[in-house]
Parts: structure tokens; sequence; C-alpha cells
């Protein structure tokens, strides 16, 4: 069930609590990440439903976070990471289909692994313990399927 | 760049490295939890949702607004069949790809250049969807 035991796990887990509420703690806000795809995207589109005031008050701190996170996943890989930099090998056609029903998805349903999974779980939301169970169940079948497939990686 | 930005930099830093210390901006560990051939990621989520809710439930107890200003508001919504529908298309995503949208913009952080591609196609979805929207 671990062939890599829980530590690296739960470390992670934690200092990503960490990150999120020392954000909520000084601010206010909820660290997640789908909404930083529609409040982005209202630098470019004119329609109604980017242009949202919410968006245009979000989208500025929105970029700070994903920056941070790629500049935190950039000094592990530097320090401690005992791989170093890294290329997956999943095919770029699942990166591809997978990332447009992860974009469209994660909008639809309002939030996503952080939105859901940790700022909404962590406010005791019963619609965001709903969304869990339900992506978590539906990527678990999908998966699976997709193994079965014979695709791999 | 003000203080709140200053803020959610550095904690999108801890977020970022716990991203890659727990090993989810790797898609193949991602898809072999999804396999459930290693059930570790649940510590993740898990792992971060138990520190977050003190920050939620716990801290305001003691602490009337935020250091920076502004208001404690836990995150919720209401049920609807757009969040369900949603979540089944995320999951679908999800599974195949092993992307979600953190752990993607965490990974390029690692050098993984190829989910960029996950990532254009993350904010098609994304536009699709607001083009949907009437």
């Amino acid at each position: 069930m671990f062939p890599l035991g829980i530590e690296p796990y739960l470390i992670g887990g934690l200092l990503i609590g960490v990150g999120v509420s020392l954000i909520y703690i000084a601010t206010g806000l909820h660290a997640t990440q789908s909404s930083f795809f529609t409040t982005t995207l209202s630098w470019f589109s004119k329609r109604k439903h980017f242009q949202k005031e919410s968006n245009i008050q979000e989208r500025k701190w929105r970029l700070f976070l994903a920056i941070g996170l790629i500049i935190g996943a950039l000094i592990h890989t530097l320090t401690l990471s005992p791989t170093g930099f890294w290329i997956t090998s999943v095919q770029i056609w699942r990166l591809a289909l997978g990332g447009l029903l992860v974009g469209f998805g994660t909008r639809l349903s309002q939030g996503c692994t952080s939105g859901h999974g940790i700022s909404g779980l962590a406010s005791l939301s019963t619609t965001s313990l709903c969304a869990v169970i339900v992506f978590m169940g539906i990527a678990i079948v999908t998966a699976n399927i997709v193994q079965i497939l014979g695709v791999s990686p | 760049m003000n203080k709140q930005n200053i803020v959610v930099l550095i904690g999108g830093i801890f977020f970022g490295f716990g991203l890659a210390y727990s090993g989810m901006a790797k898609q193949e560990i991602v898809l072999s939890f999804l396999q459930l051939k290693d059930l570790g990621l649940i510590f993740v989520m898990g792992g971060a949702a138990f520190v977050t809710f003190f920050a939620v439930n716990v801290v305001p107890r003691y602490l009337k607004a935020p250091l920076l200003g502004g208001k404690f508001k836990p995150r919720r919504a209401p049920l609807s069949r757009n969040v369900i529908i949603g979540a089944v298309i995320f999951g679908v995503g999800w599974g195949i790809s092993g992307q979600c949208p953190g752990s993607a913009v965490a990974s390029l952080g690692t050098g993984n250049l190829p989910i960029l591609v996950g990532l254009v196609t993350m904010f098609i979805g994304a536009y699709i969807r607001g083009l949907l929207d009437s």
C-alpha cells in the first residue's frame, strides 16, 4: 500500500497546509488554484464571465500564488530532490486531453484538489466533501480503465 | 508589490515546495495513487487539510481579523448540479493525465516542460467554460 513510505507524503502535505494557512491567517484569502485560470483569462477576454469584479480583484494575487508554486518546487528541485530536474514520461496526448477536462471541470465545479480538497474540507463544507468524493472516485476508475486499455506511460 | 502579494508569494513557495516534496508534481506518482498502487497521496491532501482546519476554525477564535486586514470567511458554497458534473469531468481528466491545477503549475518548477501542454489546455478548458456561461 505504501511502497515509498508515508513520510514524504505527510511532510509534503503539512508544508502545503502551512503555506495555505499562512496566507489565510495573514490575508483571509483561500489559496486555491483552479480560479487562477479564470482570473488570468480576464486580462485577455472581454466576456462577462471573465470580467466579473471578483476576477479583476483576484487576478494579481493569484498570479503571485502561481509564481510562488513554481519557485517553491524549483527550490525543492535544486536542494532536497533525489532526482533533480525531471521530465514526465506520460504521453503528451494524455496531458493535453486531461488538461482540457481538468480546466473545464474544475471551473464548472468551482474547485479542484486545493479548492475543494484542502480549503473546502478544512472549512467543513459538505459541498466540497461531495465534490472530493466524486472527483476522486471518478479519477480512480478512469486511471484504472486507462491502465487496463494498456496505455502506458 | 504590496504586503498581501508578498505573503501570498511566500505561502505559495511553501505550497509549491510541499507539492514537489510530496511527489504530487510528478504525474507518474499521482497515477500510481489513482491506480491504487501507492496510497500515500491521501496523506498529502489529508495533511494539508488538517493544518488548514486549524487556520480556518481555531485561529479566528483568538484573532478578530486577518493580520493584514480583510475578513475571515470559511470556504463554503451551495451544492449544485454544476459542482457535481464539474467534479466528474475533472475526475476523468485527472485520471487520464495525473495532473491537477496546483500540481501542474508547481511541476513547471521541477523542469517538467511537457506540462506546459497540459497547462495550455487547462486554460482552454477554463475558457470554454466561460463561453458556455451565458
